[in-house]
C-alpha cells in the first residue's frame, strides 16, 4: 500500500537499551505493515548491528505501549509512544 | 493513596505517620524500606544510580497500589521510590500500608513491593571497582510476584 500514509510513532530507549544505542528516543514512520510492538522491534532490529543484537529474539527486552506494559502482540497506532527496556529492577 | 518518586530521601516516621494521622480505623501499620548494599553478585558497589521512565512510573505503581486496595481490606497505601545517585546504606524505597488488622496490612505491603519490583520501571546501575553495570533483573523476584497470582476465575487479576 504504497500511497498509504506512515504512521508516526514515538519511541523511547530506557537504561541499558539507551546507553547501547546512543539514543533516548526518536519519532520513527515505520512502514504499515508495522503495526504491533513485536513488528516494531523487529523493524527496529533490522537496522543491524547493535540494533539487531539488543533486541534480537533471544534478549529479554521489555515493551510498554503508552504507560503500559505491553505484550508483543499489542496493536500501534499513529501517535503512540513506544518504550523498549530491560527486565526492571527497582525496589 | 499517594505515589511518589523522588530524588531527596525521606523520613520514614513522618510518612507513616502522615498515613495514618487522625484515622481511628486504623489499628495495623506495615512498612517496608529497601536500602542499598554495599555489596551486589561479589562486587563492591560504591554508588548505585536510579533510572525511571517518567509518566509510566507513576502510572505502575499506583495500579499496584488499586490492585493491593482491590484485594485486602486495607485503609490506605503509600510508595515513594527514590532515583538519581544512591550510596551504600542510603534508603531507597518505602511501602507503607495502615488497615484494621495486621493481616491485611502485612500482605498488601508485600504484594505491593513484589510487584514493583517486577512492575515498575526502575533500573539499578552500580559503580563498582570494575566499572558501573546494569543491574540484572533476578528470577527470585519473578517468583516473588508470581506467588499472588489467583486462580484461574477468581476475583482480581
Amino acid at each position: 500500500m504504497p500511497d498509504t500514509p506512515a504512521i508516526k510513532i514515538d519511541v523511547v530507549y530506557l537504561a541499558r537499551l539507551r546507553e547501547a544505542f546512543g539514543v533516548g528516543s526518536e519519532r520513527v514512520e515505520p512502514p504499515q505493515g508495522v503495526a504491533t510492538a513485536r513488528a516494531l522491534r523487529e523493524w527496529l532490529a533490522a537496522r543491524g548491528g547493535v540494533w539487531a543484537s539488543e533486541l534480537a529474539p533471544g534478549r529479554a527486552v521489555r515493551m510498554a505501549v503508552n504507560h503500559d506494559l505491553a505484550g508483543p502482540e499489542a496493536p500501534l497506532r499513529a501517535g503512540d509512544e513506544v518504550a523498549f527496556f530491560p527486565p526492571v529492577t527497582g525496589g | 493513596m499517594p505515589v511518589r518518586v523522588q530524588v531527596q530521601d525521606f523520613d520514614v516516621s513522618r510518612e507513616l505517620g502522615a498515613l495514618r494521622a487522625g484515622d481511628a480505623r486504623v489499628g495495623a501499620v506495615a512498612a517496608f524500606v529497601g536500602t542499598v548494599r554495599d555489596v551486589n553478585d561479589a562486587a563492591a558497589v560504591a554508588t548505585m544510580t536510579l533510572e525511571h521512565y517518567p509518566g509510566m512510573t507513576e502510572k505502575a505503581l499506583q495500579a499496584i497500589v488499586d490492585e493491593a486496595k482491590s484485594r485486602w481490606d486495607i485503609v490506605d497505601a503509600l510508595v515513594i521510590h527514590r532515583v538519581g545517585e544512591l550510596a551504600p546504606a542510603d534508603q531507597i524505597v518505602l511501602v507503607g500500608v495502615t488497615g484494621a488488622h495486621r493481616g491485611e496490612a502485612f500482605a498488601a505491603c508485600e504484594f505491593i513491593i513484589d510487584h514493583l519490583k517486577t512492575r515498575a520501571p526502575f533500573w539499578k546501575k552500580e559503580a563498582t571497582p570494575a566499572g558501573a553495570r546494569w543491574v540484572d533483573a533476578r528470577a527470585s523476584d519473578d517468583d516473588a510476584a508470581a506467588r499472588w497470582r489467583l486462580p484461574e476465575g477468581g476475583p482480581g487479576r
